[in-house]
């Protein structure tokens, strides 16, 4: 046993999912507590790469590499929504001159 | 015994063989018979023409002439050719007829056919005869309404007509009844006819619903007859070896209580519908007021034909009411009463035309007695003489109505025989007044002297015709009040409340409208054809009593070839123990059981009520026209204080209207407020409760709506995590 293996074999799944839902926790805090609009974006990142870093550790587990390809995929597409979101972030922010997400409460009940 | 039994026997053994094949088709009778209600029915939908090609002519009033009067040649037709016939059934086409099971009384037949009989044709005969006249009359009386009012009176007339014959010419219970209804819906609509006036709003509404009361009692009894006779058509109901003749039968022979109950109540729910639109005790209340309509609507409908329907029911049942033990003395009963009442409510009235309308209600209790006295002959007799003279009464008053611009008190008006232009007017009102009080020879005289002597005759009955001749009297007294007070005496007059807002007056004649400048409107020829035409026709009709003297003039012979055939009197004594059946050969003379103070009531009732009927005369001549220097005051005056508040009471009409009131619509009122209430409150209580709760769930749930985006992040995230919470335990749970 090497030393990588003795320490990779040191690590179990449950590590790699306590990181997962690290990340996704601090998403979500950062997501719940900032008003900055890029913040709150960039935390909504962080959430979805805990749950893709909680797919891979599974997909490796189960020796199906279906979940990997899957986050491959995600990754791309969260690229482009990244994309998206600044572009429509930029957009918000011509409109009040502010970023911050209490600006917008229109569909008030 | 019933005339119809050529046709009924066929039809019964057709009906055997063909139960269950449906109808039976008996066309016996051509087919123009069917056209006599049918053509004013097609003149209602010409009428509607009129209305919408805005006719502003008296053509509506020429077609409905027109068309009344070939009914009425159809008629006269139909009785040269069929009178003292079976029966001719016309069928015109099959209108309800279905059936649930092939046992007998499970299918019911009511087509529209009509049947010609003689009870049909004496009916018919003056139906159109009068309909045809006092259209003519119409045309002239409402020519102030020329236009679409005038369309819509000869539309609601011709339907009137029309409802008439179908209830008279029907073969079956179910077109009777459409007919009652339709002429009540026809009264309705011409007493409403002025409908900006809120009392005439107020009558017709009176009108519809006192009949309604009366209608249920018809139509329980039609039910029952259909329930217990299995059919509702004429020629199987009066079947020979049918079940009614078997009671009818039973009767006769002294077995009277064998007779189910529900038989002996049929005629006694029939009696509460003919008491409801005949106006008899206790549902007459609505006649009087039906006087707000256009007075040839009260001379047609509220006098001369509509209000002997009630007449014409007991008349066709006949043999049903005599196998019942109570229904034919309460006829009596109410008839007398209600002749008695009304005598005296018309005595103290000052309108005239209200008089004569009491004098109606009071006339129709004499034709009702006349049935239940077993003088069919005598009632429908009375009916006939009635309707010509009656009609002509009220066809004088509306001529004065006409002229005096709406005056109709009988203290405003005087001296009219001496005015220019109203001679014929008042010759037809004494004719009619001289009929209507019985005065000797005249045709009212024999046909009222007819019910009066057989009430003497008949076993039981001596307490009604003691009533019936005080109120002949009576009649006689009120009738020649408003003669001795309108018609002769010092010429004076005012017009009416029509006079000034009003310009029907400006005809081209000398009409200045100063202030002084009120001419009487003189009736014109229509008005005067009309009138000396009935004044004619009623002094001729007494001579129907010595057509076939034989047989009760030519009345009692029409009656005896039809349904209302007096085979119910023998019926009738012999079930009350009296005496035997003899007294079938005729209602008239044959039989002498009662006695008048010892005497032949036949022989000396002539006598009697001549009597009666001048001391009458006697104290309106020395009351209201010996003296009388001006028209509001007579010698009657001076009597007021004497009687005390009787009179008050009397002009009051007894206060009935006000205890109607106290004692039905106030209670009704109260009790539709109660459950007025109660729908306000409850029903519609919950319905506003099912929308409240899902509005007041909206409201409090809106608030998480606040359109904050961590306000969603944060629900959003406890929603998982509870969901996560639950999975977790339950998978927990689970393993």
């Amino acid at each position: 046993m090497t030393l990588a293996t003795a320490a990779f074999g040191s690590v179990t799944l449950a590590h790699y999912l306590f990181v997962a839902s690290a990340l996704f926790t601090i998403g979500l805090v950062g997501f719940l507590t900032r008003r900055n609009l890029i913040i709150m974006f960039l935390c909504t990142e962080l959430m979805f790469q805990g749950a893709g870093l909680a797919l891979i550790a599974f997909s490796r587990f189960h020796a199906n590499y279906t979940g990997q390809t899957f986050v491959v995929f995600v990754i791309t597409v969260a690229a482009a929504e990244a994309a998206l979101a600044l572009a429509l972030v930029v957009l918000l922010f011509r409109r009040r001159e502010s970023l911050s997400a209490e600006e917008w409460r229109e569909l008030r009940g | 015994m019933i005339e119809l039994h050529g046709i009924a026997e066929t039809a019964l053994s057709a009906a055997a063989l063909a139960s269950d094949a449906g109808t039976i088709e008996t066309v016996t009778g051509p087919w123009w018979t069917i056209l006599i209600p049918l053509l004013p029915l097609a003149r209602v939908v010409l009428c509607m023409f009129c209305a919408i090609a805005g006719v502003k002519t008296k053509l509506p009033a020429w077609l409905s002439v027109g068309c009344i009067g070939a009914s009425f040649v159809l008629t006269v037709l139909a009785y040269a050719m069929f009178a003292d016939g079976a029966g001719e059934i016309t069928k015109g086409w099959t209108w309800i007829d279905f059936g649930w099971g092939d046992s007998p009384g499970q299918h019911i037949t009511g087509n529209f056919s009509v049947l010609i009989d003689n009870l049909t044709l004496v009916w018919m005969l003056f139906v159109t005869g009068l309909g045809a006249l006092i259209g003519l009359y119409a045309s002239e009386y409402m020519e102030h309404d020329l236009g679409l009012g005038y369309c819509r009176f000869f539309a609601a007339f011709c339907l009137f007509v029309f409802s008439m014959a179908c209830l008279v010419m029907g073969d079956n219970l179910i077109m009777l009844f459409m007919g009652w209804e339709g002429v009540g819906l026809c009264s309705y609509l011409l007493i409403g006819y002025f409908y900006k006036k809120p009392s005439a709003v107020a009558a017709a509404k009176k009108a519809f619903i006192v009949n309604r009361i009366g209608d249920l009692g018809l139509l329980i009894g039609i039910f029952l007859t259909f329930t217990h006779f299995g059919t509702l058509e004429y020629r199987e109901l009066f079947a020979e070896g049918g079940k009614l003749a078997h009671y009818v039968a039973l009767v006769k022979a002294g077995h009277a209580g064998e007779v189910p109950l529900v038989v002996q109540l049929i005629p006694v729910l029939l009696m509460v519908g003919a008491f409801g639109k005949s106006a008899q005790l206790p549902l007459y209340v609505w006649l009087p007021d039906a006087m707000e309509g256009p007075t040839p609507v009260s001379a047609l409908i509220h006098a001369a034909t509509m209000v002997t329907a009630g007449v014409y029911l007991v008349a066709r049942f006949f043999p049903l009411f005599s196998c019942s033990a109570w229904a034919l003395p309460a006829v009596a009963w109410v008839g007398a009463l209600t002749a008695l009442l009304s005598a005296t409510i018309g005595m103290a009235q000052f309108d005239i035309k209200r008089i004569m309308a009491y004098s109606t209600v009071s006339q129709l209790g004499y034709m009702f007695c006349g049935l239940a006295v077993l003088t069919p002959a005598g009632g429908v007799f009375h009916v006939v003489t009635h309707a010509f003279f009656k009609a002509s009464l009220f066809l004088c008053c509306g001529a004065v109505m006409h002229g005096f611009a709406g005056q109709l008190d009988l203290r405003r008006v005087s001296g009219l025989m001496r005015m220019k232009g109203w001679m014929i007017v008042s010759l037809a009102m004494l004719v009619g007044c001289l009929n209507l009080s019985g005065f000797p020879f005249t045709s009212g005289y024999f046909s009222k002297d007819m019910i009066l002597a057989e009430s003497f005759v008949t076993p039981g009955m001596a307490p009604i015709g003691w009533i019936l001749l005080f109120t002949a009297g009576l009649t006689a007294y009120y009738t020649f009040r408003v003669w001795f007070r309108v018609f002769v005496g010092p010429v004076e007059y005012e017009p009416g409340e029509e006079y000034h807002d009003d310009e029907h007056h400006a005809d081209g004649h000398d009409d200045e409208h100063a202030d002084h400048g009120f001419h009487p409107h003189a009736p014109g020829w229509a008005i005067n054809t009309v009138l000396a035409t009935l004044m004619v026709a009623s002094l001729l009709a007494v001579g129907l009593n010595f057509v076939d003297r034989s047989r009760g003039g030519w009345v009692g012979h029409m009656l005896d070839d039809s349904t209302a055939a007096p085979i119910g009197a023998a019926a009738f004594v012999a079930e009350h123990g009296a005496h035997a059946a003899e007294h079938a050969e005729a209602a008239g003379e044959a039989a002498h059981h009662g006695s008048f103070l010892g005497m032949n009531p036949h022989a000396v009732m002539f006598y009697v009520s001549a009597v009666f009927g001048l001391v009458g005369i006697g104290a309106a001549f020395w009351l209201h026209y010996v003296g009388r220097r001006t028209a509001a005051t007579a010698k009657a005056d001076a009597l007021l204080p004497a009687m005390g508040p009787v009179a008050r009471w009397a002009q009051h009409k007894w206060y009935v209207d006000e205890l109607y009131d106290f004692v039905l619509v106030k209670p009704l009122w109260v009790i539709g407020h109660v459950f007025y209430l109660l729908d306000r409150l409850l029903v519609d209580g919950l319905v506003n409760l099912a929308g409240f709760v899902p509005r007041w769930t909206g409201r409090t749930l809106r608030p998480s709506q606040s359109g904050e985006l961590h306000g969603y992040a944060a629900q959003m995230a406890l929603g998982i995590a509870f969901v996560m919470i639950v999975v977790v335990v339950l998978l927990g749970a689970a393993s």
